[in-house]
């Protein structure tokens, strides 16, 4: 019998050796002449473990990692004969980590063959956009308003509205745009989805373009994610021979086709309309809205521009119902949300949960704490333009809200772990800096008050004036978040206050009585 | 290690041909360009300009706009160091301090022997084998001062 052997193809797994790995197993069992098959899927998400090979068995599959080059040989004696072997895990299924989620957006992420249209299919492909025919239009943007999801780019706006928007607006041509320009470093998810399971994207931006009458999508991903470009071009060439894209899509009267553009190192192109620009071969110039893109969009039509993860989790709300997807989470964030654990974590890795699970539990329980066992300190939640929490707040359940309500986001999911050797004015310094080098330019507070931002932290921390200085920054922060057109300058000040707010210490600053420094 | 093409005015035209076709062609003009010279030369701005009907300005302005576009070639090998946060938060500094003292150039700048140009990118989606890096499209995890040192010895021969 042919033995199955799962080995990722994930950029983070081919990162630490997935495909040295992949080689030596093959080669360790064709000196065995044994039947191999190979097969390479997306990221379970364990990264800490990465490169992890799976192989089936009566009972499921059973995980190794994390498996190196040297382990082939002993990997397949330990599958042949049943010894053990240092790098079980066991039953993939039993991981606890794993146990632990609710996995409905990456059901299929590192168990699906991400090349196989068939083996997306056997998985539950395609149900979604089968029930998205029998209801039609009207009823698909309203299964979606009903099930509560949220834009889960960042701005977490409904994502219902902004499809019945474009469906209510008439217009000769409009457009199903996804944003796969993932540039918050400490997330991951678009990237694995698209490597792991392209076919579920292909999937939702259909039942999208079907929902509104579009004929037409862009898949536009950042170029510094080769594997996944590669991976979404190919998945959408295999949907145009398998019938589910093009012409008469799944037997229908109705057409859609997608083009995969790459973006050029511009993180402000992450930003919705500046994104837009980028495709129409302009500067990443952010827009001022209105108008909305849900009515001048791409080229000047209604476009409906939507998060990998948005579209990646209508399938299964299609599928299941609005009910059942509304059942996760609390209070306005329902549902799931695929949460990314890095940085200097124990347990780094994609963990998918429905949204209440608290940031303690995150870090502490799920992260295992810092992977340098040194105690964690902070925490910046949201990508680069998300605040810093300390321990204090480690309470905050994870919820659009309530991160809101302490003065912080949850974007999109990331978390990035910092233990105590952390310099906090460091970070805030690197938060102006960044988005000095990002801003594109259009408005004044997000250009100047960045580069400003910058000399303000120096003088600070340099002990030049300090309170007055304090109070500049403050005051900066204020027209920043207040006079800025989107979110690269809007949200700059949230790590750079909250590291003030919270850990003043390290701006030379007396502890949280920041008017009395002096 | 990649090839490049000597630039060429008529090669560089037969690739703006290529994609007057689709819809906003310029990136994936310029980024089809820089494919095949390595970067993108000033010589192919008017023909950019003209075949689209555009201004020279308006495409040097997105030249200009985007961190990917090389105005000239860059080393025979790329090097780029992550400098986003989930790297900083496990040591990704002091990678960049090393490689550019091992390189004797700064971050954006090519060796002087023209092997390795160096530089900055944020974020490479793999915050959780942090630090990373690719090189010349290759990407790396977990690094450390020992698999640094063997990567830019590997680049440097």
């Amino acid at each position: 019998m042919t033995m199955r052997v799962f080995v990722p193809r994930d950029a983070g797994a081919l990162a630490v050796g997935a495909e040295e790995v992949a080689g030596s197993i093959r080669k360790a069992a064709n000196a065995r002449n044994l039947e191999i098959e190979i097969v390479r899927t997306g990221s379970r998400g364990l990264y800490w473990v990465e490169p992890m090979v799976e192989v089936e068995t009566p009972a499921g599959r059973v995980a190794y990692g994390p498996v190196t080059e040297e382990d082939a040989e002993s990997f397949i004696d330990s599958v042949l004969t049943g010894a053990t072997h240092t790098r079980r895990l066991g039953p993939t299924d039993q991981i606890p980590w794993l146990k632990r989620q609710t996995r409905l957006t990456f059901a299929r992420c590192g168990i699906v063959d991400p090349r196989s249209l068939d083996d997306y299919r056997r998985q539950g492909g395609y149900r979604g956009l089968k029930r998205a025919l029998t209801l039609g239009p009207e009823g698909t943007v309203e299964e979606i308003v009903q099930s509560g999801l949220r834009g889960r780019g960042g701005a977490g706006f409904p994502t219902g509205i902004k499809w019945r928007t474009v469906a209510q607006t008439e217009a000769p041509q409009k457009y199903i745009v996804c944003n796969a320009d993932e540039g918050d470093s400490g997330t991951f998810a678009d990237r694995m989805i698209i490597e792991g399971d392209p076919f579920v994207l292909i999937e939702g931006m259909t039942v999208a373009a079907l929902a509104v009458g579009a004929p037409k999508g862009y898949v536009y991903i950042r170029s510094e994610y080769p594997h996944a470009i590669a991976a979404m071009k190919a998945a959408v060439e295999t949907a145009r021979r398998g019938g589910v894209l093009g012409r008469r899509i799944a037997s229908s009267a109705f057409t859609f086709d997608i083009e995969v553009r790459v973006g050029a190192g511009a993180y402000v192109c992450g930003e919705e309309t500046s994104l837009l620009e980028s495709i129409e071969g302009k500067r990443g110039v952010v827009r001022a809205k209105p108008p909305l893109p849900a009515h001048n969009g791409l080229f000047g039509h209604p476009t409906v521009i939507n998060n990998v993860l948005s579209f990646a989790s209508v399938p299964i709300i299609l599928e299941r119902g609005a009910a059942f997807y509304l059942d996760f989470g609390l209070g306005r964030s329902r549902g799931t949300m695929p949460i990314q654990l890095a940085g200097n974590v124990k347990y780094g890795g994609l963990f998918e949960t429905a949204f209440g699970i608290t940031l303690g539990e995150l870090v502490d329980e799920v992260g295992g704490g810092s992977a340098s066992g040194r105690p964690v300190r902070a925490v910046q939640v949201g990508g680069p333009l998300g605040a810093y929490f300390p321990r204090a707040l480690f309470d905050t359940p994870f919820d659009y809200e309530a991160f809101a309500a302490r003065d912080g986001l949850i974007g999109h999911g990331g978390v990035v772990v910092f233990d105590d050797s952390v310099d906090m004015a460091k970070q805030a310094r690197f938060a102006m800096e960044f988005c000095a080098i990002e801003s594109c330019g259009k408005c004044t507070p997000c250009r100047i008050g960045s580069r400003r931002g910058v000399e303000v932290i120096d003088r600070i921390t340099s002990n030049t004036e300090r309170a007055p200085n304090l109070t500049v920054l403050e005051d900066l922060c204020n027209t920043m978040k207040f006079g800025s057109l989107c979110a690269l300058g809007g949200f700059t000040p949230y790590p750079v206050m909250s590291a003030l707010t919270h850990f003043p210490e390290d701006f030379g600053a007396a502890p949280r009585r920041l008017q009395a420094a002096e | 290690m990649p090839t490049y093409r000597q630039w060429s005015a008529t090669r560089a035209a037969q690739i703006i041909a290529a994609h007057l076709d689709g819809e906003g062609p310029l990136l994936p003009i310029l980024q089809s360009i820089q494919e095949e010279f390595g970067y993108i030369d000033e010589a192919a701005e008017p023909l950019i300009a003209q075949a689209l009907n555009i201004t020279r300005a308006e495409v040097h302005g997105v030249v200009t706009f985007y961190h990917d576009f090389r105005r000239e070639p860059a080393g025979r090998h790329v090097l780029k160091l992550c400098r986003a946060e989930a790297c900083q938060s496990t040591g990704g500094d002091s990678l960049v301090a090393q490689a550019e003292a091992w390189l004797g150039v700064r971050m954006g700048g090519t060796a002087p022997d023209g092997s390795v140009t160096l530089e900055p990118v944020y974020c490479l989606g793999l915050c959780a084998t942090a630090p990373s890096a690719m090189l010349d499209g290759r990407v790396l995890g977990r690094l450390n001062r020992s698999r640094l040192d063997a990567l830019l010895s590997e680049a440097r021969k």
